[in-house]
């Protein structure tokens, strides 16, 4: 029996959290994403569940929680919004060195410095080529509707533990405010500690006889090793690339022009999609559902296909840096944008194609 | 010949009035020789061995010299951000309530740099023990001036001394957090010699078994040397110690609970 709700993306990720188990959330009010705290508070979820909840000093302190809690082998996540997300940029390098599996939601505000509240999707290059220190990458998921923004929570918690990583939501403030219908799933029971001992053997849960002491550093001071740990945190990038590219096509197996685009932006390109359609122009929507991976090796493959492809982002053209290196210089690749917190409309999109290509 | 005893003739039961406790590593300290930290290791792992507590205790270790504590104390452990092993903390208690847990932190860690993570632990009562060796320097990096450099007292970056008006003076830190309604046992100790290290294996053990009480924060700081950052001998810097940093930061209980 399906459940219904009629939610704000933002309450449908602490509700999602609540119902996978979720361990623990910490985090720190900003605007367009406190709307995640306020429903966790309001849920009770520690008469729920036991989800412990704690509203931290600062963005810094929460990720910081969020190490400790993975450390301890635990779920855990945190949310905030682009200037919150640079603040916590220092945990997530530490929590990417340390090999810990962890959510960070990203509600995308306009920049640079405070911005504006209204959305944008201009943190893609912190959050896809690094953005803390050292060679480190996250999986990124990019959800378009609310139903996304739930059920991500499940989907990178699955990756986060499979590869010891942490993974972003990429989301902004557009699918973070509005409101739509989620089909919710059913309550799960959390770990019990035997079980947290049991799928992370390197938690630091407490040293008993039966084993070495666990240690969570991603400290190393000797080069050639700290340079093999490196090698291992690349090869397990790699198999990411191989084994986890998400994505998804709309009306691409005709199409003689695509557009790429994620999040809010593809929203508003499966209209201008449409409205292409409609004046004759054979176009179609390539949706990158993970930005890291990014999906190249179908890009390249369109670009034996299209003439040429349109990026749409709300940023000044950030993503479309992967798309120009996918398409092996195959055909031209041009970028369209709003940024400030404007979201383009479906006209300008096809406005903007038929000016670059027709 | 006959009088020529050997080791196991000493290493008998009866013998024995001393051990290393099993809780250190055979990992060789990595600190300076003359040090406090080495003592201050052991008796915390002693507190450990003596609650019984090696599965259920886990240490948090951020950057500065005892970033490296895990290799020394036989438990787990996380390594930390700077300043940040009270957030760790915080996570890892509530997560598992059951678990001792305890931060060891630096000055400069603990009250420059993660200042808002100290005094928010302390003030939401996280029912966890707080360890701050206090040395006046930052020693992992080189002897540079600390929040609790003395007035006047020289470091690479304050080489003509800490002058007080414009650099600001040394940070209280300890009292501070002893004003927080959150904060259950407040301490200062010191381990230059085997009485003060006794007393503050006892302080360091109430502050182990205040976490079952679950009435909020156990904080001890310990008043240590850095023979190396001070450029002096250990002996030297013991008694520098004595002369100049215990005046300033007296030795004893700040905050005791009542009985």
């Amino acid at each position: 029996m399906k459940e219904l709700r009629l939610m704000k993306g933002n309450e449908a990720i602490a509700e999602a959290a609540i119902r996978a188990g979720v361990d623990g959330y910490f985090g720190y009010p900003i605007t367009p994403q406190s709307e995640v705290l306020e429903y966790l508070m309001l849920q009770k979820p520690e008469e729920r569940t036991g989800m412990v909840v704690l509203q931290a000093e600062s963005e810094v302190a929460a990720i910081n929680m969020v190490y400790g809690g993975a450390g301890a082998g635990k779920m855990i996540m945190t949310s905030s919004s682009s200037p919150g997300i640079s603040l916590k940029q220092e945990g997530i390098t530490y929590i990417a060195g340390a090999e810990l599996p962890c959510l960070i939601l990203n509600v995308v505000r306009g920049g640079p410095g405070l911005g504006t509240i209204q959305p944008a999707q201009s943190d893609y290059f912190q959050s896809v080529k690094g953005g803390g220190h050292g060679d480190y990458r996250m999986i990124v998921l990019a959800p378009f509707s609310v139903q996304e923004m739930y059920d991500f929570v499940e989907t990178g918690f699955d990756l986060a533990f499979k590869y010891r990583t942490p993974v972003m939501v990429l989301s902004d403030g557009a699918i973070g405010q509005m409101m739509e219908k989620v089909e919710v799933g059913e309550q799960k029971q959390r770990l019990s500690n035997e079980q947290v001992k049991e799928r992370c053997p390197w938690a630091t849960t407490g040293k008993d006889a039966n084993r070495e002491r666990n240690i969570i550093t991603s400290l190393d001071l000797d080069p050639q090793q700290q340079e093999d740990f490196n090698h291992h945190l690349q090869a397990k990038y790699k198999e990411i690339e191989e084994k986890e590219v998400r994505f998804e096509e709309i009306q691409t197996e005709d199409a003689e022009y695509i557009f790429v685009a994620y999040g809010t932006s593809s929203r508003i390109c499966q209209k201008s999609v449409q409205l292409a359609r409609a004046k004759g122009l054979k176009v179609g929507l390539l949706r990158p559902i993970t930005l890291f991976p990014f999906p190249s090796k179908r890009l390249l493959e369109l670009s034996k296909q299209v003439k040429g492809i349109l990026s749409v982002e709300m940023s000044a053209g950030q993503m479309i840096e992967d798309i120009k290196l996918a398409v092996e210089c195959n055909i031209p690749v041009e970028h369209f944008g709003r940024m400030g917190g404007i979201i383009p409309s479906p006209e300008e999109v096809v406005e903007a194609l038929e000016q670059k290509f027709l | 010949m006959a009088e020529n005893v050997i080791n196991k003739d000493i290493v008998k039961e009866e013998n024995l009035v001393y051990k290393k406790t099993d809780l250190l590593t055979e990992k060789p300290l990595s600190y300076c020789p003359g040090c406090g930290h080495g003592t201050v290791h052991r008796l915390v792992m002693e507190v450990v061995e003596e609650l019984e507590a090696q599965d259920k205790t886990v240490g948090v270790a951020p950057v500065g010299c005892s970033v490296l504590a895990y290799e020394f104390m036989d438990i787990d452990m996380q390594q930390a951000a700077h300043g940040r092993a009270p957030a760790l903390a915080t996570a890892i208690k509530r997560l598992f309530p059951e678990n001792y847990v305890f931060t060891y932190q630096g000055d400069g860690d603990l009250a420059a740099i993660g200042t808002a993570e100290t005094i928010h632990a302390c003030n939401r009562g996280e029912n966890i023990t707080i360890i701050f060796v206090n040395n006046g320097i930052y020693g992992m990096t080189g002897g540079q001036m600390a929040p609790t450099t003395l007035p006047g007292m020289k470091s690479s970056t304050s080489p003509y001394g800490r002058e007080v008006h414009s650099m600001g003076a040394p940070m209280k830190i300890t009292e501070l957090v002893a004003e927080l309604p959150g904060t259950y046992y407040v301490t200062r100790q010191a381990v230059h010699t085997p009485a003060a290290a006794r007393k503050a294996k006892k302080a360091l053990k109430k502050a182990f078994e205040n976490q079952k009480l679950q009435k909020g924060l156990s904080f001890v700081e310990i008043v240590s040397n850095c023979n190396s950052g001070w450029k002096m001998t250990p002996v030297q810097a013991n008694q520098w110690m004595v002369d100049n940093m215990f005046p300033f930061y007296p030795l004893g209980d700040i905050k005791v609970p009542e009985e």
